[in-house]
């Protein structure tokens, strides 16, 4: 049945948008880990799977976009409103440098927030500066695309300049949240009022061109068709293509809980999109994103047991060890009880790898 | 024309041509099966085997279980439900009790009761011939699925007959099939260390060779993510197809999956999902003389039961009222699933979701299940009685 594509997969020959529709309808997922994992050991071909000591950071809860797929945020003007004092936040990176040790750039920070009116340019400079003085071995991967337009929004930049600007002061890589899925229509429905697909595309090709990286990641499971899925897989492809400066893809489902979306279903059927449906698109994001050289687990959406099995699905890494997580834990994704480092490194044992240590770059941290 | 199967790696190339043609795999194949680290691959070989038997069919039961005592004389190691004798946290359900939970689903078209239970030994015979009835009593249509092994051990002492003569008497009162519960794993080493009381792999064997005899159909399982290792996997799965091969009286095979919380062993891990995949897979490949896998959700979670029909499993046990037995210690785990859930991940799946009874009869072959009949939620544990 799906013979042919298999025989392009093998001759490394790129696989076009109907093919991948074709493989996202076949039923036999075991077949398609087969496939995945074919074009993951073309360009992995060890017995190794990757993880990153790091932390995610929430420095502000607060945002005035109010995505209905989204828990997290509180409007402004809400008592449940917050910014983090800068000694809290690196009190949290002391913590983390305390697990990851001193190695320079060896910590991932993965700092983002809401989209808050209060904070411009200035805070973020000074944040970010002053991490990057007192924590040498933290990587800053901050900001999704979606923040920095807004930053250079309020505070009058072109976003050039303001990515500039946000990387002289210490933002290291810029991490690929906001995607959700890039289809305008999706964003319209899902009650995304914020960036454009173009915007988000246009921070990474930004980023890219001043050799900075990004990740992509895709965010299903909620309006979109399978044929919206596969069109943003297509333009993840074109950009790697055009830039080559994505390091990594992660996809995960919406996750509905408390959320506006997740409750109104006039536009959501309340179907949680499962561990099946993560195995299936993860294998064909493999396969079609013959560009793009890692693929993350997503753990703490799809729990121990299937984020494993993805690794036989073309994930080649099992993602950050996180320390604490914010979003999705706000929408009532159960799996956030800190995953230690132990049980990253048995998954990834009892899985048949060794398990090594990466930094933001995917270098090899010793 | 290059094919899916020209990319299993090379040392599973021999077994593929095995089962391609039928031949029965050794013992160094089931070896091969668990040391080989491309899981994908022996799903794929598995799936083979699922649908050379089952074709597209995924097999589900409504049922409910009830499980009549918690106190029990085994001291298992790896068990979280049992309370000791004398232990003022342990229960009994009387034949009324039983009834009460019975009456609790009678709205729901339930076709299987599966109850067992600790090794009580206050327990009279008669108990047991009672609790049967009372479920027979109010619900006459209902199979009743009853008592592992080690119950039925129990019950001939109690009775103080043989197994051949409680298993025909209770067979009179309602019994019509028996699960497989309680084989743990075939292995002297890890019976001497986890469950050095119980019965041993021969009595386990005289059961399910009798029950085979006197007309019960029963399951086999294997409890596996503890300290056993693949040879001794290996020996179990092949003695299990020894039996059938001279009774024919096993339905399905049933690989357990370990849940450590708060048992005597709760600093083990636990099987990962890769693990609980291959055992669906190996146990596929190795038992080809059982006519159903099983793929138990509450403890394999319905991800990985829902992607275990890819990988051997063809049965996806039921809606489950009521399970006792790894609920407290795994309270994450939902223990009820609506019929609808299970039908829409089924499909999802691509495979044809049949629902059937305890002897896989078809009840009925609907994909769309429309209005749902709302279900219990797990009642609390009863008092002390």
């Amino acid at each position: 049945m799906i013979d042919d594509i298999t025989e392009k997969i093998q001759s490394g020959i790129r696989i076009d948008v109907n093919e991948a529709l074709r493989l996202m309808s076949h039923p036999n997922v075991a077949e398609l880990g087969l496939l995945a994992d074919m074009v993951r050991r073309s360009k992995h071909p060890e017995d190794i799977v990757t993880y990153n000591v790091g932390r995610n950071i929430n420095y502000t809860n607060v945002c005035w976009v109010r995505c209905d797929f989204c828990a997290f945020y509180r409007a402004p003007g809400s008592t449940e409103g917050y910014v983090l004092p800068h000694e809290e936040i690196f009190e949290k990176i002391d913590e983390l440098v305390s697990v990851g040790g001193e190695a320079p750039k060896s910590n991932e920070i993965l700092m983002q927030g809401g989209l808050n009116p209060k904070l411009r340019i200035d805070y973020y400079e000074d944040l970010l500066s002053g991490i990057r003085e007192r924590y040498p071995s933290i990587h800053q991967h901050c900001l999704s695309a979606t923040e920095i337009i807004y930053i250079a929004h309020i505070s009058r930049l072109t976003l050039e300049e303001c990515v500039k600007r946000l990387r002289n002061a210490g933002l290291d890589s810029i991490p690929g949240a906001g995607a959700e899925i890039l289809s305008d229509e999706v964003r319209d429905v899902i009650g995304f009022r914020k960036d454009r697909v173009d915007e988000w595309l246009e921070v990474h090709r930004v980023a890219h061109r001043l050799d900075m990286h990004t990740t992509a990641t895709m965010m299903y499971g909620h309006v979109e068709t399978i044929e919206q899925r596969v069109e943003h897989l297509e333009l993840i492809r074109n950009l790697q293509d055009e830039t080559g400066g994505l390091t990594a893809f992660i996809a995960w489902n919406f996750q509905p809980d408390y959320t506006a979306l997740g409750s109104d279903s006039t536009r959501w059927d309340g179907w949680k999109a499962t561990g099946f449906d993560y195995l299936r698109t993860i294998a064909v994001s493999r396969i079609f994103l013959d560009n793009v050289p890692n693929f993350q687990a997503s753990w703490v959406t799809q729990g121990a047991k299937i984020a494993q099995v993805g690794l036989g699905y073309g994930v080649n890494d099992f993602g950050s060890s996180m320390m604490e997580e914010n979003v999705v834990s706000a929408a009532g994704t159960s799996h956030t009880s800190a995953m230690t480092l132990a049980e990253i490194k048995r998954l990834i044992e009892t899985a048949g790898y060794r398990p090594v240590r990466r930094n933001t770059r995917y270098e090899i941290v010793n | 024309m290059i094919q899916v199967a020209g990319i299993i790696p090379s040392e599973l190339q021999e077994i593929r041509k095995k089962v391609e043609s039928g031949q029965r795999l050794s013992f160094e194949d089931g070896m091969t099966l668990y040391t080989t680290p491309n899981l994908n691959a022996v799903g794929y070989l598995a799936n083979i085997v699922r649908e050379k038997m089952c074709g597209n069919v995924a097999w589900y039961v409504r049922n409910q279980h009830i499980n009549y005592t918690n106190v029990c004389n085994k001291l298992c190691k790896f068990c979280s439900f049992y309370v000791p004798p004398k232990d003022d946290r342990g229960y009994v359900l009387s034949p009324e009790d039983v009834q009460a939970r019975v009456r609790e689903h009678l709205h729901i078209p339930i076709s299987e009761i599966h109850m067992v239970a600790g090794i009580n030994p206050k327990l009279p015979y008669s108990y047991y011939l009672d609790i049967v009835r009372a479920v027979k009593e109010i619900r006459p249509e209902v199979a009743v699925k009853a008592f592992t092994a080690i119950e039925w051990v129990q019950i001939a002492r109690a009775a103080k007959k043989s197994l051949r003569e409680v298993m025909i008497e209770l067979k009179e009162a309602g019994v019509s099939s028996i699960p497989g519960g309680g084989a743990e794993v075939f292995s002297d080493r890890v019976r001497d260390d986890l469950f050095w009381t119980k019965a041993d792999s021969d009595e386990w064997m005289e059961v399910a060779r009798t029950a085979h005899e006197v007309g019960l159909p029963t399951n086999a399982t294997m409890l596996y993510g503890h300290i056993e290792n693949s040879q001794e996997k290996v020996e179990h799965l092949i003695s299990l197809r020894e039996l059938q091969d001279t009774t024919g009286g096993f339905l399905t095979y049933i690989p357990l999956s370990f849940h450590p919380e708060r048992t005597e062993i709760d600093t083990l891990p636990g099987p990962t999902g890769e693990a609980d995949l291959r055992e669906i897979a190996v146990g596929r490949l190795m038992l080809d003389n059982f006519p159903h896998i099983k793929t138990f959700w509450i403890m394999n979670t319905i991800e990985i039961s829902q992607v275990a029909l890819w990988y051997g499993a063809d049965d996806m046990d039921g809606t489950i009222q009521e399970y006792e037995i790894t609920r407290r210690s795994y309270e994450e785990t939902r223990q009820v699933l609506t019929r609808k859930q299970l039908v829409d991940r089924i499909v999802e799946s691509g495979r044809d979701p049949v629902e059937r009874d305890n002897l896989y009869r078809v009840l009925s072959t609907e994909r769309e299940i429309v209005e749902e009949v709302p279900v219990g939620i797990p009642g609390e544990l009863p008092v002390v009685s």
